[in-house]
């Protein structure tokens, strides 16, 4: 089945990522940790702009252009250098940002998604190098600002911006594109996703194939895909009632989930591009194999191994590869020798989804415990352990646990933050299965409790099966194991 | 040419107020400017590549070390305007 875009939907997207795992700034040696320092106490001369001031670049963010470049199968620039970007705003003291042009370092890359009819290819148009601009906040909204207060501590961090072909044809492609984007960005380890504005991005979007409209400022990758949404509905509308949709800027309000327009008077030959001449040209193509060797193994090829070696279905391996911490934790599971299929099973299904439904995201993981972030991206005081997963799962495997006693494990050391292990929960809550001859007594117990529903059953309701499994199950505080519970019922009712 | 139209533009771009008897002003001026750097169009340049660099150093790099920053008072020293610690100024639009 091949996607028709019937609305005429095309998106590019434009992504800002920090490179917030160098120790310093891209033009000075200024700490890039700057997430808990006071306003401006993290500048210098040269990230502050002041006159007379001599940049000098930072050799590890050239070499993360690189990965990216290599990772997202482009090409690496024989010969590649810096423009400066004028504009005044005060978000750079300069009056410019330093940032690439005609000769960015990358061009011509690609990612593939899971589209909305198979394997999608999103092409790469190009990937460059710039700094970040200090932060600003608006002494009220945006549009009716009395003053604006900057920190420049964020001012000349290195950043890559990642331009894509308008090959996007829906939100959610968006969203699975920068998943996959992320993804793929933590497994090269060169930025924390997790960090406040590790990520921002910019969204190209037109419906029936017309005029472009750019939304700015999304910083998540849900942001996005409501961005969109909202503004393909306002550009199907204005077409409706008649209207042209102009090209314009417009600003994304996350709080209203409405995108406005954002007057600018300047054209891209305003911003008066001229080569940095205080940075010299780089020739780095000579790095390539000396990086290439770093590059680590990429989402897809895990993928495809983890499928391989582990025996898993396909969806288990998208989803434990989906993180390079959660496929780190898993395989130092399957290390220790326990079953990969049911370890695969317990979390990818649900250790993933106690996750999920608690709001919390993986943050990292040390080689023996992945640790959380809520949705605030802060930090809590929760972890799980690779050594209860290798616990728990061999009490699975030989039948030791009934699944539902292995779900309320997993839950229960969440709830203690991490600190029980599975054999004390087991013993604190009783959750080791009944042996058959305890299933055989509350089955009989059972089936002379309740008249009813046996001679529903008898009648030819076979609904009422469930309920009396129900009710083993509930006498046995889910220790039973359900199927057993069903057999011996059969048994007992034909008896 | 450069017209009066440009010199608002241009005076926009900046963020400077000009006046009308300023606006005349910069257009002659920049227009002298332009005529004096016009003189180059008549050497034949078809076949020169550009120089941007005078000396031809390439790959001019500094290693991922942290140095010292700015104390937060001697960053704020020179201005007036601030406000717990950060830059105050007026809305830009």
């Amino acid at each position: 089945m091949v996607y028709e875009n019937p609305e005429g939907i095309k998106i590019g997207l434009e992504i800002h990522v920090q490179l917030n795992k160098l120790k310093t700034k891209m033009f000075c040696g200024c700490s890039s940790d700057y997430h808990n320092a006071a306003p401006n106490a993290q500048t210098c001369p040269i990230c502050l702009g002041l006159p007379g001031t001599l940049p000098v670049l930072n050799k590890k963010a050239v070499e993360a252009a690189i990965k990216v470049g290599l990772a997202l199968e482009g090409e690496i620039a024989e010969e590649t250098q810096f423009h400066r970007k004028n504009y005044f705003y005060p978000d750079l003291p300069k009056g410019f940002q330093v940032t690439q042009y005609d000769f960015p370092i990358v061009s011509k890359g690609k990612v593939v998604i899971e589209g909305e009819d198979g394997e999608h290819v999103i092409g790469i148009t190009r990937a460059h190098m710039e700094e970040d601009p200090g932060k600003l906040v608006h002494l009220g909204s945006i549009e009716k600002s009395k003053g604006v207060l900057i920190n420049y501590n964020r001012s000349g961090m290195s950043l890559i911006e990642i331009v894509t072909e308008p090959d996007i044809r829906t939100p959610k492609e968006a969203r699975r594109f920068l998943d996959k984007l992320r993804n793929i960005l933590e497994y090269l380890d060169i930025f924390d996703g997790n960090l406040e504005g590790a990520m921002r991005v910019d969204a190209n979007v037109s419906v029936y194939w017309g005029t472009r409209v750019e939304i700015k400022n999304i910083s998540s990758h849900k942001g996005v895909e409501r961005a969109l949404l909202y503004e393909i509905m306002r550009q199907k509308n204005v077409i409706r009632h008649g209207g042209k949709i102009i090209q314009e800027t417009r600003h994304y309000d996350e709080g209203r989930g409405v995108t406005i327009s954002l007057r600018t008077k300047e054209e891209a030959e305003d911003y008066r591009y001229f080569r940095e001449p205080d940075l010299m040209p780089m020739r780095v193509v000579g790095w390539i194999p000396s990086v290439r060797e770093t590059l680590p193994e990429l989402p897809d090829a895990k993928h495809a191994r983890f499928i391989e070696e582990y025996c898993i279905t396909d969806m288990h391996a998208r989803a434990l590869t989906s993180k390079i911490m959660l496929a780190d934790f898993y395989e130092s599971i399957c290390a220790k020798g326990v079953d990969p299929k049911i370890a695969a099973t317990w979390t990818a299904d649900v250790l993933l989804g106690e996750l999920n439904y608690r709001d919390l995201a993986i943050s990292s993981y040390d080689g023996k415990k992945i640790f959380f972030l809520n949705t605030k991206g802060m930090k809590i005081e929760n972890s799980f352990k690779v050594s209860d997963m290798v616990e728990l799962v061999p009490l699975f495997a030989e039948g030791k646990i009934s699944d539902r006693s292995a779900v309320e494990v997993i839950r229960s050391i969440l709830d203690s933050k991490g600190e029980k292990s599975p054999f004390r929960i087991i013993e604190e809550k009783g959750l080791s299965k009944a042996e058959d001859d305890l299933v055989s007594k509350v089955v009989a117990e059972t089936i002379a409790e309740n008249t009813g529903a046996v001679q529903d059953y008898l009648g030819g309701a076979e609904k009422s099966l469930n309920f009396l499994v129900g009710q083993v199950m509930k006498k046995t505080k889910g220790t039973a194991d359900a199927k057993t519970a069903r057999e011996f019922l059969l048994k007992g009712l034909k008896g | 040419m450069i017209t009066k139209e440009d010199v608002e533009h241009i005076g926009w771009l900046a963020r400077i107020d000009i006046n009308e008897q300023e606006k005349v002003e910069f257009m002659e001026k920049l227009n002298s400017v332009l005529e004096y750097f016009g003189q180059l169009d008549e050497l034949p340049t078809e076949h020169i590549i550009p120089t941007y660099h005078v000396a031809e150093i390439y790959n001019v790099f500094r290693e991922d070390v942290i140095e010292e920053c700015l104390p937060q008072e001697i960053v704020l020293a020179n201005t007036e305007y601030k406000e717990e610690g950060t830059f105050r100024v007026p809305k830009i639009g």
